[in-house]
């Protein structure tokens, strides 16, 4: 027994000089816990200002989402046999629908962006955040971010499947196709095979009141600025389709704007814009702290596994151990050398 | 305390337990038939809100944690040196074989687009940042490790001339003697992937309540699978002594269940000095969903530490039993809190799994306890047994 007590704490001693190599720069590391360095928009980066005071909810951006990204029309369960089925009647972005137009109402909904007794409208769809939860998480790089416009885009090809973008996303974005037997993530992905052809995003490009507006985010923060720096109520000239783009705008007032920004800094900064008469976390955008929450994750992953020096320190040691154990072992074991001489007889 | 060599049970195959096991594995393969024909939303409530529902949080992040048996002894059998816990070594391994192998099943199952499941191999679609990645092919690497840890048992069964033919002993004494290698790797991936189960919730963010979302989560997911797989070292080395009367490992399991009372009290003050440094700790008594599942977890935790405390207790088989039940249940909750009952993705999801959903799982553990089951009556698995004493050539 006391034999026994020794080699224990001798074992244990070797282990624990192992384990403390392995654990000391991961604890160091957590008291004083370092999120991976924050990233920056790209130089290029395009983007979107949804004004929703100048929504008028017609959804064409919704029908034209569906034309020019192929996505076949979805209803509700108690609209299904409603009209043959064929109007489209989605209540949120899914598998089948990558953007769509939501509103809220308050007691009798007397006057629109008004918070008591109002509606309003918002828009739905990826905010092509600055630094994205669904390319951190991502096993299989299906998600990337283009480094000069920085899209998020999706590869099916790569893909899956393990659905941890859809977990993973502050604005549950991404959707998986649950209804279909080789289902797919289905994210909006700012239409760039339009963009590729010199074309706007179709829902920017059919938008009539410039609710849904294109353009550099650079341009689209001081045009956002601008309108909140404006007076409530006084004429301004709203631009359509793409800002600065030359088509004719429209004249009308500015709105009474909540003055936050949405999605300037909300998980890191995102590429999209939102302009609100009503608080956003009533119009379903979550409230979020202004790192985005993979930096948090990839900081302790690059803690924990930089250069592979903790795992092999800690390997090192195992396997000094474990040879040394297993000698002593076998030494006391007379099943095992039998079974030893037998083996190499 | 038992020093004889393992030896296979024997006996018959299909009994009466098996069958229904059976019954069960089948209604499991037709919802899984389901599944792949039509889709997962014809056997699941898993949504967008909630897309890891059931299938990933019980097969995977709690069946591997249950796994956890092999790596939980190697650490103390072969790290810390304690050649006394040996005859428990190579039950648990086959524990870990089994709950980690049909975790990997699971997942086909669980994948959205199985067919393209080799890309988490193909150098060019790797992605070091992401932590299912880290996971995953530590998973892979630490089946195939379990597989070669486990092999000798195999080895020892063979025929002689088969063994000749082939050459395996020759692959017997390079596996006894380079098997540390393969120990420390079955300790090094275990350590790493079951940390990293925690590092995935860092994602989570608000979605996930601050009771758990903290950056120790790694460490407390690491404890709770060790303390895991002491349990079901302890619970299954109960109950099989007691269905196949096989030597009793009483005192054994009552040292055993002390170390595991150890580190149940290194993970609740883990737990508790973090949430104390947060200031996290007044959710706890809300009175919300979420102070609700901590104040159980937090007591099935507690309990077997109080349980265990006393050597007196220890001792005795019936209220160690109860501990081990506990610490498996509060290993189970914190795992089930913190993958699906405190999240909330907001704008109104609910999730809660469907009956078919479940099935799959049933089948699929079902499936796991028929393998153990043919394993320990062909295989040298457990030490010295009733057919030793009848006779059985071995």
């Amino acid at each position: 027994m006391d034999l026994e007590r020794r080699r224990f704490l001798r074992g244990a001693a070797g282990a624990v000089t192992t384990a403390a190599a392995a654990v000391a720069a991961p604890v160091n590391e957590a008291a004083a816990f370092g999120p991976r360095e924050p990233k920056t928009l790209p130089p290029k980066a395009v983007g979107m200002l949804y004004d929703s005071t100048l929504c008028v909810g017609c959804k064409a951006c919704v029908s034209a989402c569906k034309q020019a990204n192929g996505m076949p029309a979805e209803q509700p369960a108690s609209l299904a046999a409603w009209n043959e089925g064929t109007w489209d009647a989605a209540e949120d972005i899914s598998g089948k629908t990558l953007n769509v137009i939501r509103v809220y109402q308050n007691g009798t909904m007397a006057e629109k962006d008004r918070e008591q007794d109002g509606y309003a409208f918002v828009k739905r769809h990826c905010l092509h955040c600055v630094d994205p939860s669904c390319i951190s998480v991502c096993p299989v790089s299906a998600m990337r971010k283009d480094p000069v416009t920085g899209i998020v885009t999706h590869n099916p090809d790569a893909c899956i499947g393990c659905r941890y973008c859809v977990y993973g996303c502050p604005f549950n974005v991404p959707q998986y196709q649950f209804d279909e037997p080789f289902g797919r993530i289905s994210k909006c992905q700012f239409c760039n095979h339009l963009q590729a052809q010199g074309k706007l995003p179709a829902c920017c490009d059919v938008c009539p009141t410039g609710a849904s507006l294109f353009g550099l985010v650079e341009d689209l923060q001081a045009e956002a600025e601008r309108r909140l720096a404006a007076q409530p109520g006084t004429l301004y000239e709203f631009p359509r389709g793409k800002l600065g783009g030359g088509r004719p705008g429209h004249e009308a007032p500015i709105g009474h704007y909540q003055p936050h920004l949405y999605g300037e800094k909300e998980a890191g900064g995102t590429q999209v814009r939102y302009l609100t008469g009503v608080p956003h976390e009533k119009l379903g955008l979550p409230k979020l702290p202004d790192h985005s929450y993979a930096a948090v994750s990839e900081g302790m992953q690059h803690t924990l596994y930089k250069g592979m020096i903790a795992p092999l320190a800690l390997f090192g040691g195992l396997v000094f151990l474990a040879r040394r154990s297993s000698k002593t072992h076998r030494d006391e074991d007379p099943a095992r050398s039998t079974d030893e001489e037998d083996a190499s007889s | 305390m038992s020093e004889t060599a393992p030896r296979p049970l024997g006996g018959p195959i299909v009994t009466k337990p098996f069958a229904i096991l059976g019954v069960f594995l089948l209604i499991g393969g037709y919802f899984i038939l389901r599944r792949f024909l039509f889709g997962m939303a014809d056997v699941s409530n898993m949504s967008n809100g909630y897309p890891i529902g059931t299938w990933v949080v019980l097969d995977v992040v709690i069946g591997t944690a249950f796994g956890c048996g092999g790596f939980a002894m190697a650490l103390l059998v072969y790290i810390f040196n304690r050649n006394v816990y040996h005859p428990l070594m190579r039950p648990a391994l086959l524990g870990g074989v089994f709950g980690y192998t049909l975790a990997g099943l699971a997942v086909m199952i669980d994948l959205g687009r199985y067919w393209n499941a080799f890309n988490l191999l193909m150098p060019w679609y790797a992605q070091i940042n992401s932590v299912i990645f880290e996971v995953a092919l530590c998973v892979m690497a630490y089946i195939t490790v379990l597989w070669i840890e486990f092999w000798p048992a195999f080895l020892e069964r063979m025929p002689v001339a088969i063994k000749q033919r082939f050459n395996l002993h020759k692959l017997q004494v390079f596996l006894r003697r380079y098997m540390y290698v393969f120990i420390g790797l079955g300790v090094l991936l275990p350590t790493m992937h079951q940390s990293s189960l925690g590092s995935v919730l860092l994602i989570m963010g608000s979605k996930l309540s601050p009771l758990w979302y903290t950056q120790w989560l790694p460490l407390l997911y690491l404890i709770s699978a060790l303390t895991m797989g002491y349990g079901v070292v302890m619970l299954e080395s109960t109950l099989v002594q007691r269905s196949f009367k096989l030597p009793s490992e009483a005192a054994l399991l009552a040292k055993l269940s002390r170390v595991a009372a150890g580190l149940l009290v290194l993970f609740l003050a883990v737990r508790f000095g973090d949430l104390l440094a947060r200031g996290q700790l007044g959710r706890a008594f809300a009175g919300d969903r979420y102070s609700v599942l901590f104040l159980i977890e937090t007591a099935l935790f507690a309990a077997p530490v109080l349980i265990l405390a006393s050597r007196r207790r220890c001792a005795n088989m019936r209220l160690r039993f109860l501990a081990t039940i506990s610490l498996l249940a509060a290993g189970s909750l914190y795992r089930m809190n913190g993958y699906l009952l405190a999240i909330d993705p907001g704008n109104g999801w609910t999730y809660f799994p469907s009956a078919p959903e479940l099935m799959i799982t049933v089948g699929v553990v079902c499936l796991e306890i028929m393998l153990y089951l043919i394993f320990v009556k062909t295989l040298p698995v457990l030490p010295g047994s009733i057919a030793e004493a009848s006779g059985r050539p071995s």
